[in-house]
């Protein structure tokens, strides 16, 4: 249907002709075919990648220690500025490399982005898929316990939780994780309903397949394409969140570096150097953004409407 | 449409009970024992079993919730554990600057949004809907608290056009309308960023949907000026926009926390906070309970309006 429009056309694929011919192109192999082509999906999953390997990297990679503070005299000398011999990018309030830190960093804030959505999708996919595929009451049930908490705006359930459980990267996880459980059990209930009622359940349950072999080889291969790209979405914003509550002293403590609470500790040194501070965000902002422009990508590729 | 809206007021019941219970146990997963949590270090013994009487520590926790909740709906949202003063009053004086951070910020955002999107759908794939594109995935990339730092980088520090911090200037003259507005600029324009991606965004898919329909070809053919078949199709193409609009005010005020804490705005943002620096549960609790509260009930106020411009959606 709508792959017939899509569908490469054999001069400008390396597909062969009679490949073409022969049988159709799988989902996934088009799905690649159309993300080769995107250019500024491409440019950003490069610059993903190499934001990650710089966090995996960071300990081979990181010029010095980054908690290596000098004590020497005032805030106003111990603050480099970006280009400084030595410190490529300037050093902190305490006179520790910027760049170390950056590289270190990363790992957290990456990690505390990355995490909760994976452990909500998993979560998130359990639920929905239970709930859609029994149906009826229990399905009414768990989505309207569901519902309760989209009568928060997430930033604010997340604060909420992660105030109450008090300071620290686990207590993040644990906040942010909860928090995108509810949105991607509801993706999932939703796909898994409309996915339970079609033909081909119906045929393979006649077959005499059982509900765990009808889960497993029907419901979760139509399941996984939307919950990935929806998860994906939600990569760019855990992110941002996920900085934001250590920004609010919520996240790992010092001397840790982590992105956003390098920020809130840069922010009195504006006054002194304006630039040196205005790094760790921008480090948020381009992992943000490279996450958005990813899952645009692979939304438009994998041609899912959510 | 009386019985929509009615339906629709009462679904607010239960989601307000899910708030309830969700902010209720917000003090169990406090770590250690609440009364230890809850009252301040110095307290003596006859106040911690003053207020396990009040809670209702000793009984079942199903009374326990109900107890809270009783005095919560009276708006006894219990004490600052700081401060000692009533949780209530103290959000509700703070709600008002909030509320007026994200009103602005939501009025500025959805204009521009709104007119951004159009024009996008309306030239969709040149050069202008690319621009447009590339506006709204930036704002929804940016930290709102980076970006309000940058502001007071570049305003504050650099070009001192702008004051970096408060609401009022301290000790200040003249007119405190002028003074709040350009203490307000900082933190609105911070606000925006993520607000105009997403309705951008939203505006821009909702009117190319419309367009595609026949009737706008029947319009044109009809040989209707380009504006008024914009007008129709604006129309048409609101709704699904407004739904989103009660949703971004929700994310406005839980931004604004964030950026609140950047510009020491004097409002719930800045109250909560603190309140996690002092480890303040009775305040993060009251706090969150009612901008929650507040949310649900704004959002019912945009369903119900849309139903008012949007008839379709009744019969859903």
């Amino acid at each position: 249907m709508r792959d017939a429009i899509t569908q490469p056309q054999p001069a400008e694929t390396g597909f062969a002709a009679e490949a073409l011919a022969a049988k159709p192109i799988s989902h996934w192999k088009l799905a690649w075919w159309r993300l080769r082509r995107d250019k500024v999906t491409l440019v950003a999953a490069v610059l993903l990648v190499l934001i990650i390997l710089a966090a995996l990297l960071a300990p081979v990679i990181s010029p010095h220690d980054p908690n290596l503070a000098s004590y020497n005299g005032n805030i106003v000398n111990r603050i480099a500025p970006i280009g400084a011999p030595e410190h490529l990018l300037g050093t902190d309030e305490q006179g520790r490399d910027m760049l170390s830190r950056l590289l270190w960093g990363g790992r957290m804030t990456l990690l505390a982005g990355v995490l909760p959505v994976f452990v909500a999708s998993v979560l998130g996919s359990l639920l929905g898929i239970t709930a859609g595929f029994i149906g009826g009451r229990l399905n009414m049930l768990l989505m309207r316990f569901n519902d309760m908490f989209y009568a928060f705006p997430f930033i604010l359930l997340a604060i909420a939780i992660s105030g109450a459980l008090g300071p620290g990267l686990n207590n993040t996880l644990i906040a942010l994780s909860l928090v995108f459980t509810p949105p991607i059990a509801r993706v999932a209930e939703s796909v898994t309903t409309s996915v339970r009622s079609m033909d081909f359940v119906e045929s393979a349950r006649a077959s005499g397949s059982g509900d765990l072999a009808i889960i497993r080889y029907h419901i979760v291969s139509n399941v996984v394409g939307p919950i990935i790209v929806y998860a994906s979405t939600l990569v760019g914003v855990s992110i941002i969140a996920a900085a934001g509550l250590s920004f609010l002293g919520l996240g790992v403590s010092p001397p840790s570096a982590e992105w956003g609470i390098m920020l809130n500790t840069l922010r009195q040194s504006i006054y002194i150097d304006p630039w040196v501070p205005a790094l760790p965000g921008m480090m948020i902002f381009l992992t943000s953004m490279s996450f958005n422009l990813v899952s645009d990508g692979m939304r438009d590729a994998l041609d899912v409407r959510l | 449409m009386w019985s929509y809206a009615a339906r629709r007021v009462l679904f607010v019941i239960p989601t307000l009970f899910g708030v309830s219970i969700i902010m209720f146990f917000l003090l169990f997963v406090a770590p250690g024992d609440p009364l230890v949590t809850l009252l301040p270090p110095d307290a003596g013994a006859e106040k911690k079993a003053e207020l396990a009487k009040k809670m209702g520590l000793d009984k079942p926790i199903i009374v326990q919730y109900g107890v809270w909740l009783q005095n919560a709906v009276q708006g006894d949202l219990g004490r600052s554990i700081q401060r000692g003063t009533p949780v209530f009053s103290e959000v509700m004086g703070a709600l008002k600057n909030t509320v007026l951070l994200a009103a602005v910020a939501a009025l500025l955002s959805i204009t521009a949004g709104a007119v951004l999107g159009t024009i996008a759908a309306f030239n969709q794939g040149r050069w202008v809907d690319k621009l447009a594109s590339a506006i709204a995935i930036t704002g929804l990339s940016l930290p709102n608290y980076w970006v309000a730092i940058l502001l007071i980088i570049l305003f504050s520090v650099t070009l001192q056009w702008l004051p970096a911090q408060g609401m009022n200037t301290i000790g200040g003259s003249g007119s405190g309308v002028v003074d709040v507005m350009r203490h307000m600029v900082i933190p609105v324009v911070a606000l925006m960023m993520i607000s105009v991606g997403i309705i951008t965004r939203m505006m821009r898919a909702s009117v190319l949907e419309v367009l595609n329909q026949e009737y706008v070809t029947a319009l044109r053919a009809k040989g209707l000026m380009p504006f008024n078949v914009m007008l129709h199709v604006v129309k048409n193409a609101a709704p699904p926009v407004i739904t989103v609009v009660g949703l971004d005010f929700g994310y406005l005020v839980g931004g604004s926390i964030l950026v609140e804490a950047v510009v020491n705005w004097p409002g719930a943002g800045g109250l909560l906070n603190l309140a996690i620096q002092q480890r303040d549960i009775m305040v993060i609790q009251g706090t969150v309970l009612i901008l929650a509260s507040s949310f649900v009930f704004l959002n019912l106020i945009v369903d119900i309006f849309n139903t008012i411009i949007d008839p379709r959606i009744r019969r859903t």
